[in-house]
C-alpha cells in the first residue's frame, strides 16, 4: 500500500516538473503578484509591513488555485483515473496522495521562497518566522480543500474560473488565521495560538477535502 | 473457493437511460466471454460494472462467491481493466508509464521491460508516448496486462488501431492467459480465434426504441 502511494506521488512530482513549468507556475505567480505591491503601493516601509501578511497570504491562495485545475483533469482525460480507481487500495488514499503531491510540487516552493518576499515586504525577525511557519502549516490544507473544487470541475469546460469561485471562499479560515499569526508576531505577541488554530484548519481540510473529492470523483466515474 | 466472476440479474442505468436489464454472465478460470452487439448496447457499461467502476442499479456481481461491493480491494488486486482510453502519460516514455503501473499495483518497476516485450513494444520503450503512433500507443497500453499478474482481464475494444501482427500477438497472449487459468471478458468485433470463447450477443437497448416511439 505504501509503495503504491509513493509510486503515485513520485509520478505526479515527475509529471509536474516535466510539464514545462506546471509546478513552478503557481510559485512564479506568487512571486510576481507580491512583487507588484511595492511597485503599486510605494516603498514606504511601514505601509508595506502593515499589508505584508495579507498580501502574501492572498497571493499564496491565488497560487494554489492557479495550480489546481489539472489536479484530476489530466488523469480523467487520458483514462488514468480508471486505473487509479482500480488500484487495490481505498480510492480516498489515492486522492490524498495526489493532494500531497500537489502540495509538494506547487505549494512547498511557495513556502520556500516566502521569506525572501516577506523581507521585500519589510517583515522582520519574528514576523518573518511566523510567516514561514504559518504558510508551512496552512498551505497543505489549500491543496486538500482545492481538491474538492478540482474534483467537481473535472470534465467541465472553463473549469479554471469556476474552480476559483468554488474554492476561494473555502480558503477564508486559513487566510484569517494565517494573517493573524503573522500580525501577532509583528506586534510582539505570541503567534502560537493562531498557528495551532491554522493547523487545526489544515487537519480538518485533509479529512473533509479527501472525503469530498473522493465522493465527487466516484460520481464522475459512474 | 475457486475463482469465478458471476453477474446475476444485473440492471444498469447510465445518465437516466436504462442500458440493459436482468443480464446474466458467468466466467470461470480458463474461460473467455466475448461481448458483441451494436454501439450503445452496453458492452462498455458491462465491463465497467464488472470492474467495479460502476454500481449496478439492481442485481449482484460476485467474485469467487463474494459480492465485489463487499470486498472491492481483493477484486481490484486481481483484475486488469483496459478501457478505451490508454491511461498513459504522453510526456513519459513507454517504459516509465509501465514502471509506474507496475509499482502502483504492487509489482516491480523492472517488470516493465518484459511486459512491453509481450506486446511487441520493446523497440519504442524509451520514446515518449506522445511521439508514438496510435497503434504503438495501444500496444504500450496493452502491456499493462503484464506488469503484474491478475487472473481477470476486462478488455474494452482492445484491438482498436492495432495492426494484424499485433492483433495476432494479442490473441496469442489471451490464449496463453486462458491456458494458465485466467478469465477474460472482452468487447471486440474482431475474430480472435480463441478456443473455448463464448460469444455473448447484447441487443440494442429496447428501452431506447421504446422511448423513441
Amino acid at each position: 500500500m505504501t509503495r503504491t502511494l509513493i509510486a503515485l506521488i513520485k509520478r505526479d512530482l515527475n509529471l509536474a516538473w516535466r510539464q514545462g513549468g506546471g509546478a513552478l507556475l503557481g510559485t512564479v505567480f506568487f512571486a510576481v503578484a507580491v512583487v507588484l505591491f511595492p511597485l503599486g503601493v510605494g516603498p514606504e516601509p511601514n505601509t508595506l509591513a502593515r499589508i505584508a501578511a495579507g498580501v502574501l497570504w492572498v497571493a499564496a491562495l491565488l497560487a494554489a488555485v492557479v495550480s489546481l485545475d489539472r489536479l484530476f483533469e489530466a488523469d480523467h482525460d487520458d483514462g488514468s483515473l480508471d486505473g487509479l480507481a482500480l488500484l487495490p487500495l481505498p480510492f480516498s488514499l489515492v486522492v490524498a496522495a495526489k493532494c500531497l503531491a500537489h502540495w509538494l510540487a506547487s505549494l512547498l516552493p511557495v513556502v520556500i521562497i516566502s521569506p525572501f518576499l516577506g523581507l521585500m515586504m519589510r517583515l522582520e525577525g519574528d514576523a518573518l518566522v511566523a510567516l514561514v511557519l504559518a504558510l508551512l502549516l496552512g498551505t497543505p490544507g489549500l491543496s486538500f480543500i482545492g481538491a474538492i473544487g478540482a474534483a467537481l470541475a473535472v470534465g467541465l469546460r472553463r473549469a479554471g474560473a469556476l474552480l476559483s469561485l468554488l474554492v476561494l471562499p473555502l480558503y477564508i479560515p486559513a487566510l484569517i488565521f494565517g494573517v493573524a499569526a503573522v500580525e501577532a508576531a509583528r506586534m510582539g505577541l505570541d503567534p502560537a495560538p493562531h498557528l495551532m488554530l491554522l493547523f487545526g484548519v489544515t487537519l480538518f481540510a485533509v479529512v473533509i477535502g479527501t472525503a469530498a473529492a473522493t465522493a465527487a470523483l466516484k460520481f464522475d466515474l459512474e | 473457493m475457486a475463482d469465478s466472476l458471476v453477474a446475476s440479474k444485473v440492471t444498469a442505468r447510465r445518465g437516466g437511460r436504462l442500458v440493459f436489464r436482468d443480464l446474466d454472465l458467468a466466467v470461470f478460470p480458463g474461460e473467455a466471454v466475448i461481448l458483441r452487439g451494436p454501439n450503445g448496447a452496453g458492452k462498455s457499461t458491462l465491463l465497467r460494472l464488472l470492474a467495479g467502476l460502476l454500481r449496478p442499479e439492481a442485481g449482484d456481481i460476485t467474485r469467487a462467491g463474494v459480492a465485489i461491493a463487499d470486498d472491492p480491494e481483493s477484486h481490484r488486486a486481481d483484475l486488469h481493466y483496459i478501457g478505451h482510453s490508454l491511461a498513459l502519460k504522453g510526456i513519459l516514455t513507454a517504459a516509465e508509464n509501465l514502471a509506474f503501473w507496475a509499482e502502483a499495483r504492487g509489482g516491480d518497476a523492472a517488470d516493465a521491460a518484459s511486459a512491453l516485450a509481450k506486446t511487441g513494444a520493446t523497440a519504442f520503450a524509451n520514446l515518449e508516448v506522445r511521439r508514438l503512433s496510435a497503434g504503438q500507443q495501444r500496444r504500450v497500453s496493452l502491456a499493462r496486462l503484464f506488469v503484474t499478474p491478475a487472473t481477470l482481464w476486462l478488455l474494452d475494444e482492445p484491438t482498436v488501431t492495432l495492426d494484424q501482427a499485433a492483433v495476432a500477438a494479442l490473441a496469442r497472449n489471451m490464449t496463453d492467459h486462458l491456458a494458465a487459468g485466467g478469465m477474460i471478458v472482452a468487447a471486440t468485433h474482431v475474430e480472435l480465434g480463441l478456443e473455448g470463447a463464448r460469444v455473448m450477443e447484447m441487443a440494442a437497448s429496447p428501452y431506447d426504441a421504446e422511448a423513441a416511439a
